[in-house]
């Protein structure tokens, strides 16, 4: 544990006012994860003050969905956390089901479950590699990439993409899996468990490792509830809340899993918890497959699913086979998505991700308001970091996971 | 005439064997760059560098050649004169302190009786250029850097200072060709088993005074996004480059020389009098790249606790215990 600093508030113009040591922490800097900027008043290496400035990423996602329709901003909510981009697209396709009142088909289902954890294993693969890069691990790194590289190759056969996949609909998924995909995946549930044992020799017992990660930045259960904290973050100090377990969407409520807790909701803890998921997410994924031919040949879009309509382009392009999933209908009728306000969360890798949708009966959303788990996360920064030193915001950054395309929006 | 000659022909050969030496350990050097790039690579299941000439062989010389290329930008803030002379201070200590190494029986370069002392004032003024370099800079992270620099360097140079005392106690000398002679003359032919602690020591405040993983405080990338030489580029960056490498090459040197039996080894190999000081310096090379694949960042309050409350009372107790078994036995 670091020792505490005193904090001493001198205003400017008090006799004993002296000049902080500011340091800048981004939005140009290689651990801020992305653009990220931290005002840091320094006493030594002790932070006095931390105070994080968001906003370097704004692309007003928001606002531009009020412009297109229900099914185009779809493609939006890709980059909000890009990381997990298939997460998002189900968080908002659920969003805009439920205005409509559509049923999905089971398989459809299965398959959005599939590809949602999917989305948490890349996640926090690549969460384990910043944090422990940031923490001075190098290797860890290349070993995660090098198993979310597999994941990504396994999103392009799904649909052609690897990082902003689009791959739900409102009403389903855009494209069945083929059997080649299905063996694929088969393959690698088989594999990661094995993997995810290589990443805990590397640091799980590392000295080093230990005494860099507990009791640094310790969260009490009822702080990180008033905090907001949502996700691994939380479930780190103890609360078992899962969007999956106690309002499941898709098929979770079909397949088992554990919600991994912490006990003393330090950074250790929040370790522990995500690569505890890592291997719930790999069991989900297993029973979903299992669980696939059950359904073999049935649709994976609803019956009333809306068409998808894109922006005209000069060149119009044959009509797609088949109009629920094409990419381009001349003429398509815009859905109407009757009036009402929805708000619709999942667990998504970082926390809990909520979409707060108003319609107003045209086709397009009146409103659009995302509950990112990112931007919760950033307002706590400045009190976990209190008393800890340079070193640590690092760790503090990396432990929250954090992602600044969805807080900045 | 002839007189000046053969007075002027001493300085001449030393010029000379000054020159060669340098020259192979800048090789030396910059194949440690490539070396350490290839290693970790395999380590972690990459290949590394392989573009540049056969098996990626030219690397080393393409980076000298791209850095030396690249403009040299000095800060507008900075103090110039101290912004320059930085990284020479870093590189003309590192490469000097080679001259009292003995590579084999009949090379030294400088036969100087306090071989260790030399060794370790150099080091120390090593460390100036870092601590310069990060003032001179005018930069919040330069500034950390600096900062930490110090404060590491002083805690750690104690330490492996300590832990060489032990090895001068038992060779009854400070030369250290006199050094690697005593050793072979003992029943275990190196220090390093009778001294483990000192050598333990020695290994760790070496890794802690060259700036490496897990110690490379100054530098860490992740919190002080370079440290100290945030602010240098091209060739002055490429000095601070090599400098570090010098001092990994010199740190092991040393280790090979007073606890690893310097050039003496299991047999004579026939006609490459220095096969086994190569031998054990690419060894303890490998275990500098080895470590930094392997081993997270301590944080800066750990690192003084291990430095103080750890390395320097064993070194001490080290002391301790070989000067009793030297009065005694």
């Amino acid at each position: 544990m670091a020792p505490k600093v005193e904090i001493v508030q001198r205003q400017f113009g008090h006799p004993e006012w002296e000049e902080p040591f500011v340091v800048n922490m981004g939005p140009q800097h290689p651990s801020t994860h992305g653009v990220l900027r931290l005002y840091l008043e320094l006493d030594g290496e002790s932070v006095v003050r931390c105070d994080p400035r968001i906003g370097y990423l704004h692309r007003g996602l928001e606002k531009l969905s009020e412009n297109l329709t229900y099914t185009q901003a779809m493609v939006l909510t890709d980059r909000l956390d890009y990381i997990s981009s298939a997460a998002n697209n189900v968080g908002y396709c659920l969003a805009v089901e439920k205005l409509m009142g559509l049923e999905v088909p089971r398989r459809a289902r299965l398959l959005r479950t599939i590809v949602c954890e999917m989305a948490r294993i890349s996640s926090h693969l690549l969460w384990l590699a910043t944090h422990a890069l940031d923490i001075g691990a190098m290797t860890v790194f290349l070993y995660c990439f090098r198993d979310r590289e597999w994941l990504l190759d396994i999103y392009e056969k799904i649909c052609g993409a690897r990082l902003t996949v689009s791959y739900a609909r409102v009403g389903g998924v855009r494209l069945d899996f083929t059997q080649e995909i299905v063996d694929e995946l088969y393959r690698f549930t088989e594999e990661f468990p094995g993997r995810i044992t290589d990443y805990e020799t590397l640091i799980d017992i590392n000295r080093i490792w230990l005494k860099r990660t507990k009791g640094i930045a310790v969260v009490p259960p009822e702080k990180a509830l008033n905090m907001g904290l949502t996700g691994p973050s939380l479930r780190g100090s103890g609360i078992p809340y899962d969007v999956r377990k106690f309002k499941p969407y898709d098929a979770y409520d079909e397949v088992e899993f554990e919600v991994p807790v912490g006990k003393n909701g330090d950074t250790y803890d929040r370790y522990r918890v995500r690569m505890e998921e890592l291997r719930q997410a790999n069991r989900i994924i297993r029973q979903c497959l299992d669980k696939l031919p059950e359904t073999e040949g049935e649709p994976v879009i609803a019956e009333g699913a809306p068409d998808l309509l894109m922006p005209e382009k000069k060149k119009v392009p044959e009509a797609a086979p088949h109009p629920k999933r094409g990419f381009l209908i001349k003429g398509a009728e815009v859905p109407v998505v009757p009036p009402g306000e929805v708000y619709v969360s999942i667990e998504a890798p970082k926390g809990e991700l909520g979409y707060y949708i108003v319609s107003d009966g045209s086709g397009k959303p009146w409103r659009v308001r995302v509950r990112a788990p990112s931007f919760v996360h950033i307002s706590a920064i400045p009190e976990m970091i209190k008393g800890h030193m340079v070193a640590d915001i690092i760790a503090v950054i990396g432990t929250l996971d954090v992602v600044l395309g969805e807080c900045d929006r | 005439m002839e007189a000046i000659l053969k007075s002027a022909l001493p300085i001449l050969i030393l010029v000379v064997e000054a020159l060669v030496l340098l020259v192979v350990a800048l090789l030396h050097v910059a194949y440690t760059t490539y070396a350490e790039r290839k290693v970790i690579g395999h380590m972690q299941q990459r290949i590394g560098p392989n573009r540049v000439g056969p098996r990626g062989l030219l690397q080393p010389i393409a980076d000298v050649l791209k850095l030396l290329t690249k403009e040299d930008i000095v800060p507008l803030g900075a103090d110039r004169s101290l912004f320059y002379l930085a990284p020479l201070i870093s590189l003309v200590a590192g490469a000097t302190s080679l001259s009292v190494i003995p590579v084999w029986d009949k090379f030294v370069l400088a036969n100087v009786n306090v071989g260790l002392l030399v060794i370790l004032a150099l080091s120390s003024l090593s460390s100036y250029g870092v601590i310069l370099s990060g003032w001179a800079s005018n930069s919040r992270y330069a500034f950390l850097g600096g900062l930490r620099a110090s404060a590491q360097v002083i805690s750690y140079e104690v330490a492996m200072a300590l832990s060489l005392v032990g090895v001068m106690l038992m060779a009854g000398s400070m030369n250290l060709a006199e050094i690697v002679r005593a050793q072979t003359a003992t029943p275990f032919k190196i220090y390093a088993i009778p001294q483990i602690v000192g050598f333990f020591v020695f290994m760790v405040s070496a890794i802690a005074e060259t700036n490496r993983v897990p110690f490379d405080l100054p530098e860490a990338e992740t919190e002080l996004v370079a440290g100290y030489f945030v602010e240098y580029s091209g060739i002055r960056f490429g000095l601070f480059y090599l400098a570090e490498y010098f001092g990994m090459v010199v740190m092991s040197a040393v280790a090979v020389t007073c606890f690893l039996g310097g050039w003496a080894g299991p047999f004579e190999v026939p006609g490459i009098p220095f096969f086994w000081f190569l031998v054990k310096l690419y060894a303890l090379l490998f275990f500098y790249i080895w470590v930094r694949a392997t081993l997270p960042r301590y944080r800066y309050d750990q690192l003084m606790g291990l430095g103080w409350k750890i390395l320097i009372p064993l070194s001490l107790a080290n002391i301790l215990v070989t000067g009793l078994l030297k009065l005694w036995v």
